[in-house]
Order: C-alpha cells, then structure tokens, then sequence
C-alpha cells in the first residue's frame, strides 16, 4: 500500500489520506474570464509518471499536502505542506 | 492476402468433430502495417476494433489499419466484468446506451462469433422507499423511451434471488429493487476477438505489437503516426487507447483534457455451482459493490476505483477489503469462498462521467474516449457511431453534445450529478 510521510503525524497508510487534484492547479481571481476558470476546475495534464499532486490527511491531522508521486510506479519523492503559512493563520484566527 | 475463414456454424462445428478439430482455420491474419492508409485507428480494444468493423461494414471503406500496442483485448476491453445495460436517463446518453443494447441482441449472429450475450437481468438494489422512488423516475424514464424496466418488491427478490442478506437486522435491509430484464453480462474476450475477426474479413489490417510513439502534426493536420513498427501516414487518424488518450493527446501537443487516468479493480472467486442468475447492484452508505456469476462458475465482481489518478493497472488492498466487505454484507453465503484472482484496468475517468466521441482541434484527428467505468456496454454503440462520425466528418444528432467543448457551454452530461471530480463518477 501507498504510504505518505505526513509532516505532522508521520508515515501513514494512503487509506487515511483522500487524494486531491494535480498540484499545478491554481484557482484564478474570482472576477477572471470563463475561460481560466474552465481550465483550472475542467482539465488535466494527468501526466503519466513524476507529478505535483494533493493529498488530505482526512482521517489524521486534516492537512493538505503536496506530494510528489510517480503515478506509474507509486514512489512518492516527497511531501509537504501545501499551506505553508499554516502558523501565522492560527495566530491570526487565536 | 485473403485468408479463408472457417465459418461458425452447426455443420462445422459437427463436421470438426469427425476429423479431429483439424478443420479450423485462424481467425484473422497477421499483417506487416502498410506506410499508408486511409483511415488509422489507434487502440485495439473493443472500441476500436468495433469502429474498425463498422466502418467497413456500414459506409463500405476499404483500406483502414487498427494499432494496438499490445495484443487486442489486453486493455480494458479483457479487465471488465462484462456488464451491459442501458439504463441512463439524459438525452444523448439515453439513445445511446439503447442502441447499444439493441445491437448487443444480435451481435453474435453478426458477427458469426458467439458473444455469449446472456440477458439474466440487472438488479439495483435500493434500501429506502425514498431511494427507490428516485430510481424509480429514472426507470419511467426509460419505459417513456423505448426500454424495459421493472421494480421489484423485496418479496418477489426473496422468491428470485434467494442468497441476498433479506436478514430484518441487516446494517441496510433490502428494501426492494429496479430491474432490466434485458440487461445482463458477455464474455469479453470473445467481443474482442469477434470484432477483429470480422473487421479483418472485410479487409481491415489488424497490427498488434504496434505502439504510438510519436506523433507527427503540421498545424490542424496530423501527417503521420510514428511507431515501433514504422511510420505509419494517414487520411483520417482516430483514438480509442481508453486510460492512455492524455499520453496521446500531449504527443499531438494538445494541451490537457477533462480526462483522468484511475484504476478500477475486477475480482474473480473460485468455481462454483449455480448460485446467482442475475447481476446484482448493491450501492449504500458509500458502499459500491456489482456481482455477478460466470458460465465457469466463478463471482466475478468489483467496486469503486482505487481512489487516486494512476496508470499502475494493479490494484490497491484497501479497495480488496471494501469490496469484501460489500460481498459479505449482500451474500452472507460468500464467506468462506477463495479468490481466485483479482486485477486493475485503467479507466478513462471524465468529468462528468460521460464519454467523448468528437471532432479536435486537428482536423483529421477524431477523438472517442471517456468511458469511466462504463465502456464495454458501449462497445458496439461505440464502434457505430464513431465510424459514422469518422466517415462523415461530423457527428450524429445523438452525440452531438458529447464533445469536448460541453463544459464551456455549461452542458454536463452527469448522470450522477456528482460534479467535476472524476473519481466521483463510479
Ligand atoms: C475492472 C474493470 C471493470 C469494468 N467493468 C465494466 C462493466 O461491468 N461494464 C461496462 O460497461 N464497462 C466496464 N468497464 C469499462 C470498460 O472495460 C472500458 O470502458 C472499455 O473496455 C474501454 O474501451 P476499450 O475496450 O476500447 O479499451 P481498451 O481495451 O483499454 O483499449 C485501448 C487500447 O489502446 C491501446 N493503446 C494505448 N496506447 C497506445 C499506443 N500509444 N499505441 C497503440 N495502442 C495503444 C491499449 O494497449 C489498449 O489495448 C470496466 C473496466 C475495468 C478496468
Ligand atoms: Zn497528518
């Protein structure tokens, strides 16, 4: 089975995590034309091999990750936050 | 070179059996690929080969190629477990799906080749009178349109299928079902092998161990398919490579797709003897589970894909304990009965969890794609259709919306109203 390396709760079976989307995909300006919000919401690169993806770790600490995993092989060569700003948010919300 | 093809027939057959089975001839040649063709078909799965027989047969087009990477059938068209009905509701979808299903009643005797088309009824079931109301509108549905479809109480399924968990205890007791009666399984391999060799009877080149590996395009006009057996050059080139059209569509250089790449399991149990007539659907509190029993006796069933985008074609555990799982919460009867063997095939997931049969960008490119977990019903419908659109260079009425663009326009074709997340269109 897949395991991810959480930053959080250590490695940990894929079961616990539910799998995102492509990490490439950024969501546009709320105000931008149809055509970049048809693209980031309808299309895919769906490369075969080595790619950006995220990840949830739905049943654990709930972070989303970036994971870079071979979608051919399943090696994964790395994991991380995709939030990296999670501290000052907590001190903002605290 | 023409090869003289043994007929399927009672005669044959009894007349084999006098002379040792020497009688047999093979079934379709083996052709060196030509440099060039009119028509190049890319995948030799069920929907290419079946596009390769309609297009021969019902627009008469003589010099066309299918290209398989591997050997016909060793995609997904031999990972499914065989089922067909027609059971969708939207427009396009609808007519589709019921053509298909006509075609499939008589596709052995077209095709000289035995199917094993057997109609032993589709069964969903449903756990709450709520459920089964909303159901039941899809099922009107299809009587308004053409289709059978029946609800059964849960008395009558008691009476039908007799090994379901009708326990009053049940984590979800079986409240009742809707049926189609002319819906049920066939033997894959032999669509596959049925297909090409009647394709290749009526002149079509058949070339396996055949694999795309270049594509050469000049602005709106794809010149020739590089491959490992040659450059290939073309008229009009057409793709049905199911789980791998991303990899040919950036070949092309066409940027991305509403596509993604999954994979879906299929399990196999140890032979028994007659247990369930039907195929039956078991789908609640996010469980997903299908079964059926093939002629050799072995459950043959499956549940959702695995989850998260892959081209791995093996399986995941933690899908092989939800579908157990499922097994043995609807047939209690199963437990102690051995797996056989258990597979992946790459599933084409869309967006909306409809599939494509379009014009491109390019323009002697046709695309056909799209099946989720869906396509081997499709197959003849697939195969008829794609070839009229090839032929015609525009599509029929019935797919008219099944095109690429259908996002930009806010037409969806969600049977399951599900969204866009392609892993959430089982
Ligand atoms: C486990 C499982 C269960 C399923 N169960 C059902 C079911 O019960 N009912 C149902 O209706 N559908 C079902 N499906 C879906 C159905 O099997 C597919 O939608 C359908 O088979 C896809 O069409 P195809 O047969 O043409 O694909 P495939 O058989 O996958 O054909 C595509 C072919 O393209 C070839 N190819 C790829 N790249 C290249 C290249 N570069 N050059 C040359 N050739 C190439 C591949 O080798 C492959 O043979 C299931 C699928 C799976 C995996
Ligand atoms: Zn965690």
């Amino acid at each position: 089975m897949i395991q991810i390396e959480c930053p959080f709760c250590g490695k940990r079976d894929q079961s616990e995590f539910s799998y995102g989307r492509e990490g490439q995909i950024t969501f546009p300006a709320l105000n931008a034309d149809e055509n970049s919000w048809y693209d980031a919401v309808f299309l895919r690169k769906n490369t075969y091999g080595r790619q950006i993806e995220t990840w949830q770790h739905t049943h654990g600490c709930r972070s989303w990750l970036l994971v870079e995993r071979d979608t051919v092989t399943h090696k994964i060569f790395s994991v991380k936050l995709a939030h990296t700003d999670w501290q000052e948010q907590i001190k903002k919300t605290t | 070179m023409a090869l003289q093809v043994t007929r399927f027939s009672a005669w044959n057959v009894l007349k084999n059996g006098f002379i040792g089975q020497s009688g047999w001839s093979r079934q379709w040649r083996d052709p060196e690929p030509k440099s060039k063709y009119d028509i190049v078909i890319v995948g030799g799965g069920l929907h290419g080969l079946a596009t390769a027989y309609y297009l021969a047969k019902n627009f008469n087009l003589k010099n066309i190629a299918v290209v398989e990477k591997g050997w016909i059938g060793g995609g997904n068209a031999g990972r499914n477990t065989t089922i067909v009905r027609s059971n969708y509701m939207l427009k396009g979808n609808r007519e589709f799906y019921e053509h298909s299903l006509k075609l499939w009643e008589n596709l052995s005797h077209d095709l000289n080749y035995n199917v094993m088309f057997s109609q032993r009824s589709h069964i969903t079931l449903y756990h709450t009178p709520s459920a089964l109301d909303s159901a039941a509108r899809r099922y009107n549905i299809m009587r308004q349109t053409g289709s059978d479809a029946e609800i059964w109480s849960r008395s009558k399924l008691e009476k039908k299928i007799p090994h379901l968990n009708y326990a009053k205890n049940a984590r979800f007791p079986i409240y009742g079902s809707l049926v189609q009666k002319r819906a049920g399984t066939a033997r894959h391999d032999a669509v596959a092998w049925g297909y090409a060799r009647a394709a290749d009877k009526l002149g079509v080149d058949i070339i396996q161990k055949c694999e795309v590996t270049a594509i050469d395009r000049k602005g709106q006009k794809i010149n020739s398919l590089q491959t490992n057996r040659g450059k290939i050059s073309a008229k009009k080139i057409a793709l049905a490579v199911a789980g791998n059209t991303s990899r040919l569509w950036h070949l092309a250089n066409l940027g991305n797709l509403p596509i993604e790449s999954h994979k879906l399991q299929a399990f196999v149990t140890e032979p028994l003897k007659p247990l369930l007539d039907q195929v039956v659907v078991f789908g609640v509190g996010g469980a997903h589970f299908y079964i059926s029993q093939s002629d050799k006796g072995g459950l043959v069933f499956g549940g959702d894909i695995d989850w998260y985008k892959s081209y791995a074609q093996r399986g995941n555990l933690p899908i092989v304990q939800d579908v157990a799982e499922s097994a043995i919460s609807l047939m209690p009867c199963l437990g102690r009965v051995k797996l056989l063997r258990h597979w992946s095939g790459i599933v084409d997931m869309s967006m909306d969890g409809s599939f494509f049969m379009c014009k491109t960008p390019i323009d002697n490119l046709y695309l056909n794609a799209g099946w989720n977990y869906g396509g081997f019903k499709a197959s003849p419908a697939s195969g008829w259709y794609f070839a009229d659109l090839i032929a015609n260079d525009r599509p029929s009425e019935i797919i008219k919306n099944h095109d690429l663009e259908r996002f930009k326009r806010g037409h969806y074709i969600d049977e399951s109203g599900a969204g866009p997340d392609t892993k959430l269109h089982g």
